[in-house]
């Protein structure tokens, strides 16, 4: 069972493929670039399509995904954690 | 396996294109037309008449893209044969001058002078010739490099970058190899993967013109914004689906040019492209906009992925749609085409479901109708620069 997918090795989210995520989960994750597994801890129920954090990202940093800069922290966010709009924003406009 | 000798059975128009629909539709050139363009659609059993909110009192570059939108949809070979229908014929003679030049069937009608029922009278024996001519035409069967093919997603999630865009560059990347036409735009879209589209333009050219529409598209985002567009661009759909910023929605947007076609042009909105291969169109991101403007292209099938959703049409072009999402493909099974949420579960990989999309492309060219036809979407929305005046 893939709970979640990770597009790219530098990646630090991943995303919610199934439904029903509850907080303390074991989930396990499908690194597509290379093909491997990873494993995470839920901190929080998160919805299909939702991210969570692989990483521990800063307030400020960079979030990657496909390999890409995709937006800034605006407070730390713990592995396991939702990464969502209260904790990601755009640095484009 | 698709291959260059691949076919599909078409209708082959007047100017050499090939249509993959045999529609006889009811043009109105502006608002005040729809009337009786709805009623000679009524009248005669098998056209199609399709209205809009627009046309008056329109100038300069937005109204030439409206006469430009109106004359691409009915010179689309997915049409047979089409009645314009205006409130007074200058405007209106300008609309068929610019369909008559495909040399398919086409008459105009203006209400001054006559009135509602005097037009829809005239116009209706006209459609009544049209669409029993159309009837009778027969598809031939036409080699794959004949089809033009575009794509716009919509309602997107994370699943869309995940699964049901990368499978519609994995089809791209093979419908490229074998000579087809193509199309993707969405300019704000891109924002955050600009870069990326950059690299993949075949000529420093298209590059700086690729550049260009980016830049102006971020002028008018700049100069109009009252926040950073969340709940906009992101929507609030994408945003329920998981998507966060604009860079995230645009690198997920990206994977449907997959990872080996060239961009060979860039194309205005609504303007027809000159050879094959994948050209990007400067255009809205709304989907029914967009749609309607690569219909006014002359692409003939769409390839519309979603995540969360989306249930658009058109009314001359099949939009096919897939979606990896396995929630929205259980909760909106009759919305979808193709179901592509294997791939989320390493069940199927993406070159099975590109080819998955490949046959479906072709059986719906070949007939079959799409979920949107099926559901009578028609969704046909004109594309405005500015106010009128």
């Amino acid at each position: 069972m893939i709970h979640f997918l990770v597009h790219d090795k530098k990646d630090t989210v991943g995303v919610i493929v199934v439904e029903g995520i509850k907080a303390g989960q074991e989930l396990v994750g499908w690194v597509m670039e290379g093909d491997s597994t990873v494993k995470v801890k839920a901190l929080n129920d998160i919805p299909i399509g939702h991210k969570l954090a692989t990483q521990p990202i800063k307030s400020g940093d960079t979030v990657v995904k496909y390999g890409h800069d995709i937006g800034k922290a605006v407070s730390d966010i713990k592995v396991g954690e939702h990464c969502h709009v209260h904790n990601l924003k755009t640095k484009r406009w | 396996m698709i291959s260059s000798k691949s076919t599909f059975w078409g209708y082959r128009r007047e100017n050499g294109r090939v249509g993959v629909r045999n529609h006889v539709i009811i043009l109105p050139v502006d608002d005040l037309s729809n009337a009786a363009c709805e009623a000679v659609g009524h009248n005669i059993k098998g056209t199609l008449a399709i209205p809009h909110p627009y046309g008056r009192l329109q100038f300069g570059a937005d109204l030439e893209l409206h006469f430009r939108t109106l004359i691409g949809t009915g010179a689309n070979p997915n049409v047979a044969a089409v009645v314009v229908i205006g409130i007074e014929e200058g405007w209106t003679q300008r609309v068929v001058e610019g369909i008559a030049k495909t040399g398919k069937p086409v008459t105009g009608f203006g209400i001054e002078l006559h009135g509602d029922h005097d037009t829809i009278m005239r116009a209706s024996k006209v459609a009544k010739e049209y669409v029993q001519w159309a009837s009778e035409l027969r598809r031939e069967e036409c080699l794959i490099n004949e089809l033009w093919v575009s794509t716009k997603c919509g309602e997107s999630d994370t699943t869309s970058g995940c699964g049901s865009n990368p499978t519609v560059g994995n089809a791209f990347d093979k419908l490229d190899a074998l000579g087809v036409t193509m199309c993707f735009g969405e300019t704000t879209e891109i924002t955050g993967g600009e870069l990326i589209v950059a690299e993949r333009c075949a000529t420093p050219e298209v590059r700086e013109g690729f550049m260009q529409m980016f830049n102006r598209y971020q002028e008018v985002i700049d100069r109009h914004k009252t926040s950073d567009l969340s709940e906009s661009q992101p929507t609030k759909g994408n945003i329920a689906g998981g998507l966060t910023t604009i860079e995230e929605k645009a690198l997920g947007n990206i994977q449907k040019i997959g990872h080996k076609c060239k961009v060979v042009g860039v194309l205005d909105k609504a303007e027809v492209p000159t050879g094959a291969g994948l050209w990007f169109m400067d255009s809205s991101s709304a989907a029914a906009e967009m749609v309607t403007l690569c219909a006014a292209s002359g692409y003939v099938v769409h390839f519309f992925p979603t995540g969360q959703g989306n249930v658009i049409g058109n009314p001359i072009v099949p939009v096919i749609k897939l979606s990896a999402n396995p929630r929205t493909c259980r909760t909106m099974s009759e919305h979808i085409d193709l179901d592509v949420s294997g791939l989320l579960q390493r069940q199927k990989n993406l070159d099975q479901c590109g080819d998955e999309l490949i046959e479906v492309m072709l059986r719906t060219c070949n007939g079959r109708l799409t979920a949107a036809e099926a559901l009578g979407h028609r969704e046909f929305v004109l594309t405005r620069l500015y106010e009128s005046a």
